[in-house]
């Protein structure tokens, strides 16, 4: 690697307050970019896979539901394949984007997501990961973007094996990326970013 | 680029923490209870991190990358110093990167924001919206026309000011390249007094936040123009299969 020309990343700064403005300026009534904010939809009717709704808050410490916060979520398809610039020849779904934006709701707080359940993603080692969800919070207050992983709480046996989880050895806040599924299509999951149910978030 | 060049880049190197504000910043009093308490877990990057949304120019409308002209009719101009912001986007290897799709927002000249939650006494521009977005050709360079913001008074326990800014979202070719920051100008004497931009504790670091008035690239009689370049995370330049992704 040529460490001549090494630059270095620049830093991150708070999303503050006003986010939607440029990040889902339809939510508060700027009718800008064609009427439709960019993630909000990740589905076509010919997606594979199961569709599932998931949703959840990110509460603060003093465990109130943020409600000025965002989540950008990134995932693989029904048969474990990222969308990605060369998708053509991976044969991952062309009509699933992968990724998905959801401000909080500016009352309950609540942010929500149309999706479909991930399958397990091999690794280049040959090995599986467990289905799961990439995280990405922001808010103000929180001055870098935040990630983390969901599981699917039902998948028992998948998550058992999933290299990531068997190297959290801390059982008792692996819980913490667990969803929870309430009915067959429909799971919750809840962030904290303090307290003592605080999410693992990751150093990526 | 050739797009399978990007596909089989391989991971990203570690984020150098010592150039982001830590999570708990109390001058920031925002931070207090929205900071985890916990260390970040180091996890070894796999696809589910190196891979990521990409966006092209085809998302974009006519007037997305000019904030003076895209809330208001043809004959009518948002009202302010106007001005280009422009620049590159790189990554730590000196590499530009096509396609990085780039949102802004920012308050309108008198330094109030379109949002309702506002609740700064200065006026609405009726011509101004303040949210835009474009994306890097293939050279990796950006542009988007705007008016400078104005600086505006916060609520955090003080006499707090914030400089005129604006926030920026950006799109790498990785998730894990995601990131949200903001832009300052040159010579803003709020910038050392702003608890926001302190958060960043070296000084070398803020200052690759702040934009450089740019008068090769101003247009006449018309605007004044800043030079903003964004560095994002590097990648290891090919798979290392082993240590990709772990154990
Ligand atoms: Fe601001």
């Amino acid at each position: 690697m040529d460490k001549l020309h090494r630059l270095k990343e620049i830093p991150s700064q708070t999303a503050g307050p006003f986010l939607h403005i440029g990040c889902v300026p339809n939510q508060i009534g700027l009718n800008t970019f064609g009427g439709i904010d960019l993630g909000s939809v990740l589905l076509s009717k010919n997606t594979e896979g199961k569709r599932i709704t998931l949703t959840g808050k990110v509460f603060d410490g003093k465990n109130m539901p943020i409600r000025d916060g965002m989540v950008e979520i990134w995932q693989a398809d029904a048969n474990g394949l990222y969308q990605t610039s060369d998708t053509k020849s991976d044969g991952s779904d062309l009509n699933f984007s992968g990724w998905g934006r959801s401000h909080c709701d500016f009352e309950s707080g609540s942010w929500i997501f149309e999706t479909i359940k991930p399958g397990p993603v091999m690794m280049n080692n040959g090995s599986w990961m467990a289905p799961h969800i990439s995280f990405w919070i922001v808010a103000r207050g929180v001055n870098l973007g935040l990630n983390t992983r969901m599981y699917f709480g039902d998948e028992h046996s998948l998550n058992e094996k999933d290299p990531l989880l068997q190297e959290l050895k801390d059982t008792k806040r692996i819980r913490t990326l667990m969803a929870r599924k309430i009915t067959e299509n429909f799971y919750e999951f809840n962030i904290y970013l303090q307290g003592e149910n605080e999410t693992i978030f990751f150093e990526i | 680029m050739d797009k399978s060049d990007m596909r089989s880049q391989g991971p990203l190197y570690p984020r150098d923490k010592t150039l982001h504000p830590k999570a708990l910043t109390p001058d920031y009093k925002s931070s207090l209870f929205r900071s985890p308490k916990m260390a970040l877990v180091p996890v070894n990057t796999t696809m589910s991190e190196i891979s990521g949304p990409v966006f092209g120019p085809n998302i974009l409308g006519e007037f997305d990358s000019d904030l003076t002209k895209n809330y208001c009719s043809a004959e009518q101009m948002a009202i302010g110093e106007q001005i280009i912001v422009h620049g590159k986007v790189f990554d730590e290897n000196s590499k530009t990167i096509p396609n990085v799709l780039i949102e802004v927002w920012q308050a309108n000249a008198g330094g109030r924001y379109r949002h309702f939650s506002d609740s700064y006494k200065a006026p609405l521009d009726p011509y101004f919206g303040g949210c835009g977005r474009c994306v890097t050709d293939q050279n990796g360079y950006y542009s988007f026309k705007t008016i400078r913001p104005g600086a505006y008074p916060w609520p955090n326990g003080g006499n707090n000011w914030r400089p005129s800014h604006i926030h920026f979202s950006i799109f790498g070719t990785s998730f894990a390249q995601r990131l949200i920051t903001q832009m300052y100008f040159e010579g803003d004497p709020l910038i050392k007094l702003c608890p926001i931009a302190n958060t960043i504790e070296d000084p070398a670091s803020l200052n690759t936040l702040v934009a450089q008035l740019d008068m090769k690239r101003t247009i006449h009689m018309d605007a004044r123009a800043y030079q903003f370049n964004i560095i994002l995370r590097g990648r290891f330049s090919t798979i290392f299969e082993n240590k990709m992704d772990g154990n």
